[in-house]
């Protein structure tokens, strides 16, 4: 598969198609049709309230489609169950940042191992059978520079470290699809960087879709950029054109574009 | 990632270690208090206290470590007491059996109400149950097996494993104590497992929990079900300890009075539960002679609780400087 990925398109991973959402006959999201490849990071872009929360939502199955289709390397999950989807491989974040709060930096990253590992059923056994998946979790938390934070609990850590410990467990599960909800959103600077190299390395190995504001960073590392408007697609295409799209400026009119 | 004024911290082990020391310390008095303890109080009243303190825990194990609070734990608590008194009544099973009979009748129940109820939450989970519950209620009720309004009465207490004579105060009090203890390792080893460590997590986070893959009805009913049926081994012990079961322990009330037990005491505490249980216990015992009406002493109780010890009284005290030093851990 690493020699497709060099190759100008390498492979669909997530698909849908016409995809659409009603709230009791207002309509947030429609006729939707996103294609989300292997070894690339894809922007999910557009003024607040266009629909890329719903989208998300849509696409994880936290929320049930009311038309169109999801595909996910080849099977229709338009029907299935959110955990039974994360289990293929489809992992997402969420905007507000989502850790176990009382539990600590390492317990937090061994609750994603533990499924695979299945370690997450045994309920004689005692908590020292999880040690095993210490090393695992250790090289996580040494890669993405959360090891002095191992023992502390999650509660305790700077808005920016628990996003990037959220990043972590997440990539615990090695997803073949990442589904990432504004994760720089409310971040400093410099955690800004790290968190976009983070995601670039990542994206070597693995699909990214991601939902962001800060339109540096999408300039920055997304090679493919879809921009939202009321729920329907205004444009597509690499950072370049989309930002010189009219219709777009148009959108953006008074922010950074 | 510089940013942020949190530094990894070194504190908290030394003050971990030596609560470990006092807690081993305070554990191993409380069991030698527990083995004397029939020699200078009327030891049924004791084995009551450890039933409904069982009963306690085992609610307890919902509430406080998995986040669903049942209003109908009566149904496992009663149906399960049904259940050992008819084997060993009727059937003239062994008590160990005729126990585990009422473990699973109240497991078997708990799979039932669960797998209806579990998908709701918050006060929506609490109705269904309740529900549940009084329609069980009504069946016990009706069926000719519970005797009506008359339950069950002078069940025996057998032999255990045919050799030891439970009508013998003592020898029940202990094997009571014995069950009692195996009940409490098991909710300390469900709480503290691998599956503990899940349902822990669903509990601060239940979305990111499903996001992570993992099944979260399954585990609450998987906790539901073990709640239910350690909730059936406190309500057969009871049954073979007063030797009766009755209407009173499948009625909505029961229900109601295991919530105040655990509040009282502290949700999410190992002890909490007991303690609580001990002085709704000990409070209706105190006033089961007296003019004044019982519920309006337990209910003041309850009320300077919530007011007063929002965490219980347990949960307070782990959260107390003193509770720290004792090795208490502070719930969540």
């Amino acid at each position: 598969m690493d020699a497709l990925s060099q190759t100008a398109e390498p492979r669909v991973v997530l698909s849908a198609r016409g995809l659409g959402k009603d709230f009791s006959g207002f309509t947030a999201v429609n006729n939707v049709n996103l294609d989300v490849r292997h070894a690339r990071i894809h922007a999910l872009i557009g003024p607040n309230g266009a629909g890329k929360t719903t989208v998300f939502n849509l696409l994880t199955k936290f929320l049930q489609p009311t038309r169109g289709t999801i595909t996910l390397m080849g099977t229709d999950i338009t029907r299935m169950a959110p955990d039974a989807v994360a289990r293929m491989g489809l992992v997402r974040s969420f905007q507000i940042s989502a850790v176990f709060p009382h539990l600590t930096v390492l317990e937090n990253v061994r609750v994603a191992l533990q499924r695979p590992a299945e370690l997450h059923t045994q309920f004689w056994r005692s908590l020292k059978a999880l040690d095993v998946l210490n090393g695992r979790a250790e090289v996580l938390l040494d890669e993405l520079g959360l090891t002095p934070w191992r023992d502390t609990r999650a509660a305790d850590l700077s808005y920016g470290r628990k996003r990037v410990l959220e990043i972590a467990t997440t990539l615990a599960l090695d997803p073949e699809v990442l589904l990432l909800d504004e994760p720089m959103a409310g971040m400093g600077h410099e955690d800004v960087h790290t968190v976009a190299d983070i995601i670039r390395e990542v994206a070597k190995h693995r699909a990214v879709l991601m939902v962001e504001h800060n339109l540096s960073v999408v300039e920055d590392i997304c090679d493919h950029v879809t921009v939202l408007q009321r729920g329907e697609i205004l444009a597509e295409g690499d950072y370049a054109t989309v930002s010189n799209d009219p219709r777009v400026r148009t959108a953006y009119m008074g922010s950074e574009a | 990632m510089a940013r942020g004024s949190d530094t990894a911290p070194a504190e908290a082990t030394p003050v971990r270690e030596m609560g470990r020391g006092t807690r081993t310390l305070l554990l191993v008095l409380a069991l030698a208090a527990l083995i004397a303890a029939p020699f200078y109080v009327y030891p049924v009243f004791l084995m009551t206290l450890l039933c409904f303190g069982l009963f306690a825990a085992a609610f307890n194990l919902l509430l406080g470590y998995t986040g669903l609070l049942s209003f109908g734990h009566a149904a496992f608590f009663g149906g399960a007491a049904y259940f050992t008194a008819h084997a060993a009544k009727v059937w003239g099973w062994p008590p160990e059996f005729a126990l585990l009979l009422g473990v699973i009748g109240a497991a078997g129940l708990g799979v039932v109400m669960g797998a209806i109820a579990i998908r709701r939450q918050g006060i929506y989970f609490a109705m269904i149950t309740l529900a549940l519950s009084q329609m069980f209620f009504f069946a016990c009720l009706q069926m000719p097996f519970t005797h009506g309004e008359d339950g069950i009465q002078s069940v025996p207490r057998g032999r255990l494993f045919g050799l030891i004579d439970l009508n013998q105060t003592l020898n029940m009090y202990f094997f009571v104590l014995a069950v009692f203890l195996l009940g409490l390792l098991i909710i300390w080893r469900f709480v503290n497992s691998p599956f503990g460590m899940i349902l822990k997590a669903i509990r601060e986070n239940e979305q990111r929990a499903v996001s992570l893959g993992y099944a979260v009805p399954a585990f609450k009913l998987g906790a539901f079900v073990m709640s239910a049926a350690l909730a059936g081994l406190a309500g057969g012990l009871k049954a073979l300890v007063l030797q009766f079961a009755t209407l009173t322990d499948v009625a909505w009330q029961m229900s109601g009075e295991v919530i105040l037990m655990t509040l009282i005491g502290g949700i999410g505490t190992m002890l909490g539960p007991i303690l609580g249980s001990s002085i709704v216990i000990a409070l209706q015992q105190r006033l089961a002679t007296s003019d004044f009406p019982v519920t309006i002493i337990t209910g003041l109780v309850f009320m300077v609780c919530v007011l007063l010890f929002r965490r219980g009284l347990i949960g307070e005290l782990a959260h107390s400087r003193i509770g720290r030093a004792m090795g208490l851990r502070p719930p969540g």
